[in-house]
């Protein structure tokens, strides 16, 4: 399985998304596919640094991908405070555009190109990102 | 990465690659020097923009926002790729957004 480790910090960003798109396309997903987990774990990366280590700092994100016959599933471990995915309210999107509020947008992003994603806190260690694209 | 054309009228800003949240804050000051200077028709030509992420999308609503508050101003996106209409899509917020096929008549939109 393809697994690297970067430091948490937005310059990483697009080496974070090569890496998983890279392996995607070379896994057979299509262009609008690979570009979708591109998207997923950039905002999840990105939520990694901003919410779950309060900054760019010292953090690391450990990402793999591991591709089989129906798709690819990316890991993202980081360890930063837990994070619970229902504290965040549902974006709501649907109000004046001077009424706009950023918040949520990422999770958003992260659950509609994804066909499965899982938040799973590791007790006094960080948390663990699953996220599944199917073919 | 990011270049601007001033015109009579309407302002031009062109980006190139990735735009996310260690880039969009060079692109927000583009539109900022912009707005801050009077100019609130504003065309962003995405021709060769390969990725846009939820920060890149909060700069151009931001400064859409701002555009508006003045007479007859707006930000307007031309040419974005399919990835990009369909990441505004998943968003929910294609709506706010008016998209053009070409800089041409993104600018003849004003």
């Amino acid at each position: 399985m393809p697994k690297a480790t970067f430091e948490a910090r937005y310059e990483n960003l697009g080496r974070i998304c090569e890496f998983v798109s890279s392996t995607a396309k070379r896994a057979g997903l299509d262009d609008s596919a690979a570009y979708a987990v591109e998207l997923a774990t950039n905002e999840a990366c990105t939520n990694i640094i901003e919410h779950g280590y309060g900054g760019e700092g010292d953090g690391q994100i450990e990402c793999s991908i591991e591709a089989d016959d129906g798709g690819v599933t990316v890991v993202l471990l980081d360890w930063s405070r837990p994070f619970d995915p229902s504290s965040v309210p549902e974006a709501d999107f649907e109000v004046p555009l001077e009424e706009l509020n950023p918040r949520g947008a990422g999770l958003r992003l992260i659950r509609g190109s994804m066909d499965e994603v899982q938040f799973e806190p590791i007790p006094g260690n960080g948390n663990r990102l699953t996220m599944r694209k199917s073919r | 990465m990011v270049e601007t054309i001033r015109m009579e009228k309407v302002d031009v800003v062109k980006a190139a690659g990735r735009i996310d949240s260690h880039s969009s804050p060079e692109l927000k000051d583009a539109f900022d020097v912009l707005l801050n200077d009077g100019r609130n028709k504003l065309v962003f030509d995405m021709s060769e923009v390969e990725f846009l992420s939820s920060s890149g999308v909060w700069v151009l609503l931001e400064t859409q926002k701002r555009a508006r508050r003045r007479s007859k101003g707006d930000l307007v996106l031309a040419n974005p790729s399919d990835n990009i209409k369909k990441t505004l899509d998943l968003a929910g917020l294609m709506h706010f957004m008016k998209i053009f096929d070409g800089v041409d008549t993104a600018v003849a939109g004003f």
